[in-house]
């Protein structure tokens, strides 16, 4: 099948929708753009070994220019999308002309939210490489942080500030963070996590103020304590790159709209993927928006798939899956857990470090699985999240594996 | 005999660079005839050697790898 494909984002989402399009036979031309300048790279380090620098720039990159040149996927970095013209099956570069395309993928992904306080200078977001490589400058150089917004990228920056040596303040509007993805009572437990390693912790407050600037920052809470730091982070959740398509006619409502078939509605040859797209979820029945990188190289996939067989389209029904790394906590989620009814928590003896929780809906039956420090629970449960099971099979799986491992 | 028919006949073969494993298992869930995980939650293959028709689903698990832990190459 030869055509002209545009994916706009090379992040992973579109490099590997670039890679699999190749792996499915597409033999037309593949042109991925981004407005960044940097070689495509990956995200999850940003927060945590990248951040702290144990990683290299090398270690993060999503493509090899081997890979680039034998897949020959054409790269126009530093370019930005700024309109796209559905007519006329193109998207114009700002003043660097236009670009045809026979099937567009968008994978635009999101952006950190803006911080709504007054300072700016030593207030940090976290999204993009140039982000992590001013917040880790200053954190070589600052005694103290304050850390607003406890959902995993904040609490994986919590993790890296201490591994810096500085004291690190934490503040949520929730009273346990947590519990808004896993439930009170595994909420709880990421909460003494925190205190395990001296990270102070203001939750169930919000921010009233933050004023002053880097080395003397002052951070007002709704109860009016004041926080002093040298650096503050805001990770207060993202926003969809979309405005670049306001004008495109495309529906647009909290990220692209899309079918089962990750085509935009009411578009057959125009795709999204990856942290931009909300797509109808056949097993759920309803639109779904997933943050999560395995969701957008698995969404990659399927457009691909759709790209190259037309006539033998995959609807998109992926089963979720995340994963954290916060302080000597290895963190893995499977299914939905948000929603959940009820858990059933398992421990192992043999390592006070590691236990799974296994979440049951209002039926009853087994939806979601968190594992701390236990990957091997976590495969079992995972691969039972795409069938139909009561909550005792994931269980029962799970204390079979502890009564087969052997006691030290 | 047998020797110079392996000569021969170069299959396909998936390397995984255990230092780099951190057992996220997404290559399990994409291909699990070749892949699983240890109790130490890193990386077993299964599988080594494969035929050429099998190469596009080995390198789409090796692609799942959030830290490209996987290598497909030719012997
Ligand atoms: C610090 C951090 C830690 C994370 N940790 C984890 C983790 O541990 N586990 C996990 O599962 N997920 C994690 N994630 C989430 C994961 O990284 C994302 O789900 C993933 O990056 C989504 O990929 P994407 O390709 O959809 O979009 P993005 O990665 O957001 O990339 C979108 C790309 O599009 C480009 N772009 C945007 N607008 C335009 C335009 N108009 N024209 C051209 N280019 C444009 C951007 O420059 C960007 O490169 C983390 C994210 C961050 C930021
Ligand atoms: S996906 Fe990568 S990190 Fe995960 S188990 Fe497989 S090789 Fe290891």
């Amino acid at each position: 099948m030869s055509s002209d494909v545009v994916i706009v984002g090379a992040s992973v989402g579109g490099v590997r929708a670039a890679q699999s399009l190749r792996a499915d036979g597409f033999t037309g031309s593949i042109k991925v753009i981004d407005a960044e300048d940097h070689m495509p790279y990956d995200k999850p380090p940003l927060s945590k070994g990248f951040l702290s620098g144990s990683q290299g720039v090398d270690r993060i990159s999503l493509i090899s220019e081997k890979a680039i040149a034998e897949a020959n996927i054409e790269f126009l970095l530093g370019t930005a999308a700024t309109k796209l013209d559905v007519a006329e099956s193109r998207i114009v570069l700002g003043d660097k002309g236009t670009l045809h395309f026979d099937q567009l993928v968008i994978a635009t992904g999101v952006r950190a939210r803006p911080s709504p306080w007054e300072a700016t200078d030593g207030v940090h977001l976290l999204r993009s490489l140039d982000d992590a490589l001013s917040l880790r400058a200053d954190f070589e150089s600052a005694n103290s942080v304050v850390i607003v917004g406890a959902g995993f990228i904040g609490a994986e920056v919590a993790a890296t500030a201490r591994h810096f040596g500085l004291t690190t303040s934490l503040v949520d509007p929730l009273p346990i963070p947590m519990a808004r993805v896993m439930g009170d009572e595994v909420g709880i437990r990421f909460i003494e996590l925190h205190h395990r390693n001296q990270v102070q912790t203001y939750f169930g407050m919000g921010v009233e103020s933050i004023t002053g600037s880097k080395g003397n920052l002052k951070v007002e809470l709704s109860d009016g304590t004041l926080l002093s730091s040298d650096v503050v982070v805001v990770g207060i959740g993202a926003v969809p790159n979309d405005a670049w398509l306001d004008s495109s006619g495309l529906l647009i409502d909290n990220g692209v709209v899309c079918d089962e078939y990750c085509r935009v509605v009411g578009h057959s040859n125009i795709y999204a993927i990856g942290d931009v797209a909300r797509w109808h979820h056949p097993r759920h029945g309803k639109l779904v928006r997933v943050e999560h990188w395995t969701n957008a190289v698995e969404q990659a996939a399927c457009v691909s798939h759709n790209i190259t067989n037309p006539d033998e389209l995959h609807q998109y029904a992926p089963v979720e899956y995340v994963w954290s790394d916060q302080y000597d906590w290895k963190i893995q989620l499977a299914g939905i857990t948000a929603e959940a009814d009820g858990q059933v928590i398992l421990e192992d003896p043999n390592n006070p470090n590691r236990f799974a929780a296994i979440y049951n809906d209002s039926a009853g039956k087994y939806c979601g699985v968190v594992t701390v420090n236990w990957p091997r629970a976590l495969i079992e449960c995972r691969k039972l999240l795409s069938g139909d099971y009561e909550i005792s099979v994931p269980v029962q799986r799970v204390e079979a594996l502890l009564a087969a491992s052997p006691s030290r | 005999m047998v020797t110079i028919l392996e000569g021969a006949i170069k299959l396909p073969i998936v390397k995984a660079d255990l230092n780099l494993c951190q057992g996220y298992a997404n290559c399990v869930m994409e291909a699990p005839e070749f892949f699983d995980i240890d109790d130490e939650g890193l990386v077993v293959i299964l599988q080594e050697k494969f035929d050429e028709d099998k190469r596009a689903h080995v390198e789409s698990a090796a692609r799942s790898c959030p830290v490209s832990a996987l290598r497909v190459e030719d012997e």
